[in-house]
């Protein structure tokens, strides 16, 4: 409970500071707090109700072959999604690598210095017109740019597909994190003689890591998820295999195959591959929320 | 700098003058580097677009400006129109805004205010941002096979009590333009949710005291302090989960229905521009191809309108300065 | 805080359990390596329809023959994948309909020679239905061009009830499920109609302006239509409605049999057929009378010359296995119809005319 909405030396003789909860104000507050507590049940069980099910139906699968060995063939049984996993990891990882200095710098300009001028107008326009370009699309465009030129499906491909999905929302959602950094804070440095470089990078982006952890977080789990940019980049591979120069298999990209053939095996996996992708990103959320706890000014 | 006119520098002096410049050009460089990052994006959209636009030319020149009027989408006589996928985008878009703004909105604030202990608000938030990464096939398979099921009552209660509205005036059909408005709405609350909540919790605490002090409630507080203090944030989210509305494609393909129609009910299939290019690109012969690309390229406008129109939003009811 | 005191033991848990999938991760890939000669990779793209069985031919062929052969397939669908294969991004393609028109152009200016495309594999797409106490539902020609093209529209249609005496057919509208994607399954299907059905109005392709019906996405989505509406049938893969127990309808073809479909009875409809130079075989109407009507082939296309001696023996090696009797017998098993041996013979005459660069 916050310190302010209750005096410190409460007076229960004075009827005057005694909160009446008839009041038209309070009752309002005592609404509105059953209206959102409401609404966070309504979204909270659908929610619920796709987490647990991809849980259930995928849980039983989890086991060591799950992350040990290759797909199982049509047809048959056994297996894991061994190669996926580790190929999602690396087309992420390659994803990461390109988007989040690309996003959260590009960031730091639009809310550090280029806040207010034409061109900051329309970069934070471009992304969020960006944000909306159907993810298939973000696939043909390094399908053109990468593929093309370097005549094969490739992991790197399959990266810089999933960070033109990621680069909108990382960009935009840390430029409302570093905006939300008090101005005192920046004058304080300025103040002290730090230059802008000493200024953002010792200041401002370690006082808004949370929002940036909650920014690249939140792309990941939307880059992790798509099956579309891939399809045309990292295509797939039935073999094990960490060349970024080569296809490679993806949880998403084999999910989505076996999600849509008719043998029952494949079908199960799908499910359990969709788990093992939620776990995923859980684990990444948690860790990125570790090493950024809030310094709070 | 006249180099010849100093009189020579002690080792001290040089070297802190090598440390400013190091500093100096540290800095610039920094500058140049995060604006040369900014305009990446801007870049990237660019090349796409023209990139996307080359491929489209045979179906731009062919169709024109009919594309967006004409409802005949024919792969065999290779006839191409997209008005209603068009509608659908927009249709399936605005009700997935409708039900996840005050749903996001709402959850963001009951997690960021100290109504709950934090160690019941931290998994909430974890396992909504988790929502984001469900893919989207396994969202569209759960949306078939046990959605759609479920609604199916739903449906058609509301078909039989409020069917003298048009909007509700046909018989459900499972897959259709409000099945997938529901979908949408649950696949952007996380980003909604998130940065909301990440919005409201970053801002400064003198904000909150400054109205406690003033006797405001904290409700009073919440709507007339906070959220409009954090409103561009609100709405940068709500424009980011916007495009990933339109854009949405393999779980719009699975359960739009794809029908190539255009009905005022929302209980009917039908198509949006996103799950057209993802149900048709892999078989399509090539003058398809072109039409399809077109049809993207259709739907980047669409969110530059809809951008624009949330950039004159902003400008008019965002009165608290931060 | 209690939370406070665990932190340090949930991070020693995280970093144990990123350790250990690292290790994980990387164990099978030291120890799993080729234990003689170099691993030939090779990648090809395309139709979605022959998927699962390529992947099991591939895999089967690296864990039983060899293991340095690793093929890897994936499905974009044949339009996509017959675009790989002119852009050369590819080892080999892989569609649903023969390579033609404009795409047959741009390949030949590029390679400056024909394309080789040769058939893998058929199978049969068939109509599923939902109509419960109904079983074996006989469709007459006229009744099922009726329902396509939304001339029949109930069930206890008078040409119905005709041709299922002793059927208890119900008072029901009939909603005819489609394809909304593109899909090779919606090519073999229209290529019959579109032969069949004198009033058809679509023409042909992959995905059609249909007349009437409902669309679902890709098999699963015709399934799930047919399954929660009583009263619809829906045309799908065969191996999709047997797995998922969907009621097939018998089709009369045409010599006026009804044929209840099996991968057996698809495979007549290529017996006896003379078959062109370049393969593209399309039997929309089949004359053995007891052949299944509704069935159509699959192609892979190779490259008329390779760079790489080794990866095209290897390439061969698997093709030719995968059309012989271990690959014969995968197919059997997922219920696609085999190559019959005087295609299979042609096959290899033409495999053996592709060069490759010394």
């Amino acid at each position: 409970m916050t310190d302010i909405s209750q005096p410190h030396t409460p007076d229960t003789t004075n009827d005057q500071f005694r909160k009446i909860w008839t009041s038209p104000r309070n009752l309002f507050g005592l609404f509105m707090t059953g209206l959102t507590g409401l609404f966070a049940a309504i979204a909270i069980l659908p929610l619920a109700a796709i987490v647990i099910n991809v849980a259930s139906q995928g849980l039983p699968l989890i086991n060591l072959d799950l992350f040990t060995k290759l797909p199982p063939p049509p047809g048959l049984s056994g297996g894991g999604l061994g190669n996926a996993i580790v190929g999602t990891l690396i087309v992420l990882g390659v994803a990461f690598v390109i988007s989040t200095p690309i996003g959260v710098l590009g960031a730091v300009w639009l809310s550090e210095f280029g806040r207010g001028s034409k061109i900051a107008y329309w970069v934070r326009f471009s992304a969020n017109v960006l944000s909306g370009v159907p993810a298939i699309i973000a696939g043909l465009f390094s399908y053109t740019i990468v593929v093309m030129t370097m005549g094969t499906f490739s992991a790197f491909a399959g990266g810089v597909a999933l960070a033109v999905v990621m680069l909108p929302i990382v960009m935009r959602t840390t430029e409302e994190g570093l905006v939300l950094v008090p101005e005192e804070v920046r004058l304080a440095a300025f103040g002290l003689g730090a230059t802008r470089f000493e200024t953002v990078s010792r200041v401002v982006l370690p006082a808004a890591l949370p929002s940036i952890a909650t920014a690249v977080t939140l792309a990941l789990a939307r880059a992790g998820g798509e099956a579309a940019p891939l399809l045309f980049t990292a295509l797939n591979n039935n073999f094990w295999s960490t060349d970024l120069f080569r296809p490679i298999a993806t949880l998403s990209v084999q999910i989505y195959f076996f999600a849509i053939i008719p043998f029952k095996p494949q079908q199960e996996l799908a499910w359990a591959g969709a788990l093992v992708l939620l776990s995923i990103i859980l684990i990444v959320s948690i860790v990125s929320r570790f090493l950024t706890r809030r310094k709070s000014y | 700098m006249a180099a010849t006119s100093t009189p020579p520098e002690s080792p001290e002096v040089a070297m802190i003058r090598v440390r400013r410049n190091l500093r100096y050009y540290l800095d610039q460089g920094f500058y140049y580097l995060t604006m040369a990052f900014a305009l990446a994006i801007a870049i990237t959209l660019v090349w796409i677009v023209i990139q996307i636009g080359l491929t489209a030319i045979p179906a731009i020149t062919q169709f024109g400006l009919g594309f967006l009027t004409s409802t005949t989408w024919d792969p065999v006589q290779n006839i191409y129109g997209i008005l209603p996928q068009i509608y659908g985008t927009l249709v399936s878009a605005i009700i997935a805004l409708v039900v996840a703004v005050p749903l996001g909105l709402g959850i963001a604030i009951f997690l960021s205010e100290d109504f709950l202990p934090t160690y019941v608000t931290t998994p909430i938030a974890f396992a909504i941002e988790l929502l984001a990464a469900i893919p989207s096939v396994v969202i569209g398979l759960w949306g078939i096979f046990i959605l759609i099921p479920f609604l199916r009552p739903f449906y058609t209660f509301v078909h039989r009590y409020l069917g003298w509205i048009p909007l509700f005036g046909t018989e459900p059909r499972g897959n259709s333009l409000l099945t997938l408005g529901l979908v949408l709405a649950f696949m952007i609350l996380p980003l909604i949710t998130s940065i909301s909540r990440q919005t409201l919790v970053s801002l400064p605490p003198y904000l909150r005291q400054g109205a406690m002090a003033l006797g405001a409630t904290r409700w009073e507080t919440i709507l007339r302090v906070l959220i409009p203090a954090g409103f561009s944030g609100i709405v940068g989210s709500i424009m980011l989960a916007l495009g990933r509305a339109m854009g949405e494609t393999m779980a719009a393909a699975m359960l739009v229905g794809n029908s190539n129609r255009i009905n005022i009910s929302l209980l009917e299939p039908g198509s949006t521009i996103a799950s057209l290019i993802a149900s048709q690109f892999g078989e399509a012969g090539r003058d398809q191809v072109a039409a399809l690309l077109y049809a993207g390229l259709v739907l980047m406008i669409l969110s530059l309108i809809v951008n624009i129109l949330a950039e004159i939003i902003i400008k008019k009811f965002q009165n608290v300065e931060r | 805080m209690i939370f406070k005191l665990r932190k340090s033991r949930l991070i020693t848990i995280i970093s144990a359990i990123i350790t250990a999938s690292i290790v994980v991760a990387c164990g099978p890939q030291g120890g799993g390596g080729s234990p003689t000669g170099q691993v030939i990779s090779i990648s090809g793209a395309g139709a979605t329809f022959p998927a699962p069985l390529y992947q099991n031919w591939f895999k089967t062929y690296a864990q039983q023959v060899d293991p340095n052969v690793q093929i890897s397939y994936q499905s974009v669908g044949s339009g996509a994948g017959l675009e790989q294969y002119i852009n050369g991004t590819v080892d080999f393609g892989a569609s649903d309909a023969p390579i033609s028109g404009d795409r047959l152009k741009s390949f030949q200016e590029r390679y400056n020679a024909n394309p080789i495309q040769v058939p893998m594999a058929g199978g049969a797409v068939v109509f599923a239905y939902n109509l419960p106490g109904v079983d074996e539902l006989k469709l007459p020609r006229e009744v099922y061009c009726g329902i396509v093209t939304g001339k029949i529209t109930r069930w206890n249609d008078p040409k119905l009830v005709a041709a299922n005496p002793g059927k208890s057919l119900p008072d029901k509208p009939i909603t005819f499920a489609h394809r909304s994607d593109g899909s090779g399954t919606t090519f073999i299907f229209v290529n019959h109609i579109n032969t069949v059905c004198p009033d058809w109005p679509a023409g042909v392709g992959t995905s059609v302006n249909w007349p009437v019906g409902v669309g679902g996405q890709g098999n699963e989505g015709v399934a799930a239509q047919i399954q929660q509406n009583e009263g619809t049938i829906g045309y799908v893969e065969y191996a999709y409605a047997k797995l998922n127990n969907l009621p097939r309808a018998l089709v009369e073809n045409k010599s006026g049999n009804f044929i209840y479909p099996s991968p057996e009875a698809a495979s007549k409809t290529f017996a006896g057929t003379t078959i062109p130079e370049d393969f593209a075989l399309l039997v929309p109407d089949p004359e053995n009378p007891e052949a299944f009507p509704i069935a159509g082939l699959t192609w892979i296309l190779v490259y008329p010359e390779y760079e790489d001696a080794k990866k095209w023996e290897a390439l061969k090696g698997v093709l030719l296995w995968a059309l012989g009797d271990d690959g014969k017998k995968i197919a059997e098993q997922l219920d696609y119809v085999p190559m019959p041996p005087d295609i299979v013979d042609r096959v290899k005459v033409t495999l053996d005319k592709v060069k490759v660069k010394s």
